[in-house]
């Protein structure tokens, strides 16, 4: 992958960089040795790699403003990271950047419920917002596969997703208000514990711009109280088509499930290689579906959805009648990427489709693994056509990553060519930077660009993300030049 | 024609339907142009749960197709023509996004923002810009589709919307709860709120149609899981106030009771300022008590479970203004001025002021979306 030129000048001061962070965050806040610079070389997206000049991890928004005032003045790039768990490259060091940390800002500041907002700084992980408020029977919403480890600095960075979001929704419709530092260190409030309205909605601008605006310190969330159950059933059917059929019928049926997974063929296979959760391995395609509710509630819905689903012939049917039956259903889905992990090197997309385009977009999918000579496995968050293709390769085999990177590319340019997108919840970052061309046009990135001049005049924040690297290079250019 | 205007400096207003053209500062000395042009609905996928709209597609030609295949918008977008005295117009759902209107179900199922999940739009450079698209989950590229939603046409001007669309309830009822003090139907509506019975609407009126006050909380969706949370509701609601509470599950009086909390029919046909401010929901009686001390107010309800108190001033001086949003500023929230008289609103801000930080950001986004200032130039500001 290109990486633009780093700034050798800024290379040239590392020590000076260094010692004015030192001086105002303190010795241990400030890494800037070589074999641990090691450590932030890279995020979920392994297979790129590249120190950055040094690493900051404050310890209050203050810090984090002097911080940022420090690279402003010295014109040193910033790249903002959460728990790296990102599989976009969205907190991807460039050789010239200094990492802004925001590990040790990791506390809940303030539990309301009875207006069912939390207050925290962004540092703390996704899963211990529901751990801090469960005991009052509450919990946070958006739930990405990485909730055990990722930050909710980097879930509002990417407004990252989850399986329940056709419910729910993502980050950003849970997101009530942030404090944020700009790049000039300047602290600002958006939003607070109440819905805001009135005004641009900086707020919803912020969510989902990949860190490019500003660094989030706290951010206000809403939380929601936990319904009294939930249940899970699974349905085999012979084909994919008919299978999203299926999906379609159910939908149409005016049930609105919490969560409605879609696994094919060789997804079916490899978890249950792995995780022996008793799928039915002769099934061309899985349906995962959850209600929720009370026991009367989940009964009468999942009767709809049954009967809906026996209009489509399925193969085999399976209902949980215990707790630990409901936890085996979803053991082979959580444990999916673990699989394809034993199997080969993957790479996990994320791109999103109209739902009825399911069966003509599996099709093509297949067509495109034969022609690569690379197998994938397909699990969808069937409800709102956020798709996960995982496409195996062999990282020892030159030229494996490239032929798979190609494959990849073509399901994200064929997302949007049937009305899609090329990301639902992972986040451009660097890894889909290249074919934002596909999605949008010049003014269309230009326009967004624009944004970005008003917060990030110098593009110090996050840089060589999003955007494509030609448009970053013209842009680059003209700002000299003017 | 934007492009001209932008090369000539003329500005524009941009109208749709016209029925909240009291909403906002007036655009001086401006061409008009109307959206009206692109209307109709271009893609309805009832399996996918999407709608794509011209921003001039009247609002009830989408309630309608939506009907037909038992969904609707997801945020009860409010109809505020006989609020604003502006009963012959034709609301467009262009409007609808401009204005950000989100009814009653907003605590449950979000704001019109949070179903707006694409918008095509021209920009004041006359440049046809789109973000978001057709598909519910989608994080690609900056999020220009919330911008839009409530920047009354100061950043571009809507063509297209889209938005993602929910099943409509099988049923709905209303628990009514009789004589409950301000604090008292905060804590019950907090209650309800917090519960898992899924409350999608919590609405207070001190003095209800009767003079009498009157808490409503509402649940929907299948009648049997509507009547089993009713009764469990009631129940647990029963527990924190000994009050009256009636469960009300006939259609027509459900509709006519949360149509009254949208489109704040209590003031209609009433003279005075209407504020909308959002707080902490209870935080709501704390402003409210605050105010009566301070101005003089000729109604209040609340709604949101006490996080939107409506506020209606009689419009002398600065029709409460400054006690308004001093108090609103200390308590944390924003209040806006919804309808007031042209002269007033050339006095007063109609849109809560921002700390000089996040202006200075409104004021940035303006200028690279609109360069020349064509685009309803002064809607969302004060003239200096």
């Amino acid at each position: 992958m290109r990486m633009p030129a780093p700034d050798a000048e800024v290379i040239a001061r590392k020590d000076e960089i260094v010692e004015r962070l030192r001086a105002k965050l303190g010795e241990e806040a400030v890494i800037s040795d070589a074999a641990e610079l090691k450590a932030y070389e890279c995020d979920g997206l392994a297979a790129y790699r590249q120190p950055p000049l040094a690493v900051c991890l404050p310890s209050t928004t203050e810090e984090v403003a002097e911080a940022l005032k420090i690279c402003r003045a010295m014109g040193v790039p910033v790249v903002p990271r959460g728990s790296g768990t990102s599989l976009a490259g969205g907190a991807m060091p460039t050789a010239d950047s200094v990492i802004l940390g925001v590990a040790r800002l990791n506390e809940i500041l303030e539990k309301d419920y009875e207006n069912r907002v939390v207050r925290v700084q962004t540092g703390v992980t996704n899963l211990s917002v529901t751990g801090a408020v469960q005991e009052e029977g509450f919990f946070y919403a958006p739930d990405p596969s990485s909730q055990l480890a990722c930050a909710i600095a980097g879930n509002i960075a990417m407004n990252s997703g989850g399986a329940h979001c056709l419910k729910y929704g993502v980050t950003t419709n849970n997101l009530l208000g942030v404090r944020m530092v700009t790049m000039d260190g300047e602290i600002v409030d958006i939003g607070g514990p109440f819905m805001d309205e009135g005004g641009l909605d900086v707020l919803g601008l912020i969510c989902g711009s990949e860190g490019q605006l500003g660094v989030v310190t706290e951010a206000w969330l809403r939380i929601l109280r936990s319904p009294e159950g939930a249940k899970p059933i699974m349905f085999g059917f012979e084909t994919s088509e008919i299978a999203g059929a299926c999906v379609a019928d159910i939908i149409k049926e005016g049930v609105l499930p919490v969560a409605l997974e879609f696994m094919d063929g060789p997804a079916i296979q490899a978890c249950e290689n792995f995780a022996k959760a008793g799928y039915p391995t002769n099934a061309g395609a899985l349906l995962i579906v959850e209600v929720e509710g009370s026991d009367g509630e989940i009964d009468e819905q999942l009767e709809k959805i049954k009967a809906v689903a026996m209009r489509h012939d399925p193969i085999s049917v399976r209902e949980s009648g215990s707790a630990a039956e409901a936890a085996k259903i979803w053991a082979g889905r959580k444990g999916a990427f673990g699989a394809m992990g034993q199997i080969d090197d993957y790479i996990c997309l994320d791109g999103t489709i109209p739902v009825g385009e399911l069966p003509n977009v599996l099709r093509r999918i297949s067509e495109l693994s034969k022609q690569y000579g690379l197998d994938v496995a397909n699990i969808f968050h069937a409800g709102d056509g956020n798709m996960h293709p995982l496409i195996l390769y062999n990282a020892n085999k030159p030229g494996d990553l490239e032929k798979c990177e190609a494959f990849g590319a073509d399901i994200l340019k064929l997302s949007v060519e049937v009305g899609g997108c090329l990301t639902g919840e992972h986040g451009v970052g660097v890894e889909k930077r290249e074919l934002m061309h596909a999605q949008f046009n010049r003014e269309d990135l230009q326009q967004q660009m624009a944004v970005k001049d008003v917060f990030d005049p110098l593009w110090l924040l996050n840089p060589a993300k999003v955007f494509p690297i030609d448009m970053l290079e013209e842009r680059a250019a003209a700002a000299k030049a003017a | 024609m934007i492009k001209e205007a932008a090369a000539s400096a003329t500005k524009l207003e941009i109208t749709g339907g016209g029925s909240r053209s009291g909403f906002g500062h007036a655009v001086a000395d401006a061409k008009r142009l109307s959206t009206k042009g692109f209307s109709g609905i271009s893609l309805y996928e009832p399996n996918a749960l999407t709608i794509v709209a011209g921003a001039g597609t009247p609002v009830r030609e989408i309630e309608v197709a939506l009907a037909a295949e038992n969904q609707q918008l997801p945020f009860e977008p409010s109809d505020l023509r006989a609020l604003y005295g502006t009963k012959g117009a034709e609301p467009t759902i262009g409007g609808v996004v401009a204005t950000g209107a989100s009814g009653p179900r907003r605590i449950q199922a979000g704001a019109c923002r949070d179903s707006l999940i694409g918008v095509r739009f021209v920009n004041g450079k006359g440049e046809a810009i789109k973000s978001g698209g057709r598909v519910m989950k989608n994080v690609t590229g900056y999020d220009l589709v919330k911008l839009s939603s409530g920047a009354h046409g100061t950043l571009g001007v809507l063509t297209e919307v889209a938005f993602k669309v929910l099943p409509r309830p099988e049923k709905v009822a209303t628990l009514r709860l009789s004589t409950l003090g301000e604090d008292a139907a905060v804590r019950a509506m907090s209650m309800a709120l917090g519960s898992p019975y899924d409350v999608t609407g919590a609405a207070h009126f001190p003095a209800g149609l009767d003079g009498e006050p009157t808490t409503m909380i509402r649940l929907e969706g299948f009648a049997n899981s509507v009547d089993y949370r009713a009764e469990k509701l009631r129940t647990e609601l029963r527990d924190l106030a000994d009050v009256d509470i009636d469960i009300d599950s006939d259609p027509e009086r459900c509709a006519a009771s949360w149509k009254r909390v949208r489109d704040a029919e209590a003031f209609e046909g009433r003279p005075g300022a209407v504020w909308r401010v959002t707080v902490k929901p209870t935080d709501g009686p704390k402003l409210v008590s605050a105010l009566r001390e301070k101005i003089k107010t000729d109604g209040v309800f609340y709604d949101w479970g006490g996080g939107l108190v409506w506020v209606l001033t009689p419009e002398v001086d600065d029709a409460g203004a400054t006690a308004i949003r001093t108090e609103t500023n200390q308590l944390g929230g924003k209040a806006t001025l919804v309808r007031a008289s042209e002269d007033t609103r050339r006095r007063i801000a109609v849109f809560h002021p921002e700390p000089a930080v996040l202006a200075r950001m409104s004021a940035g986004l303006r200028q690279v979306f609109d360069p020349a200032g064509v685009l309803n130039s002064g809607r969302m500001t004060l003239a200096a």
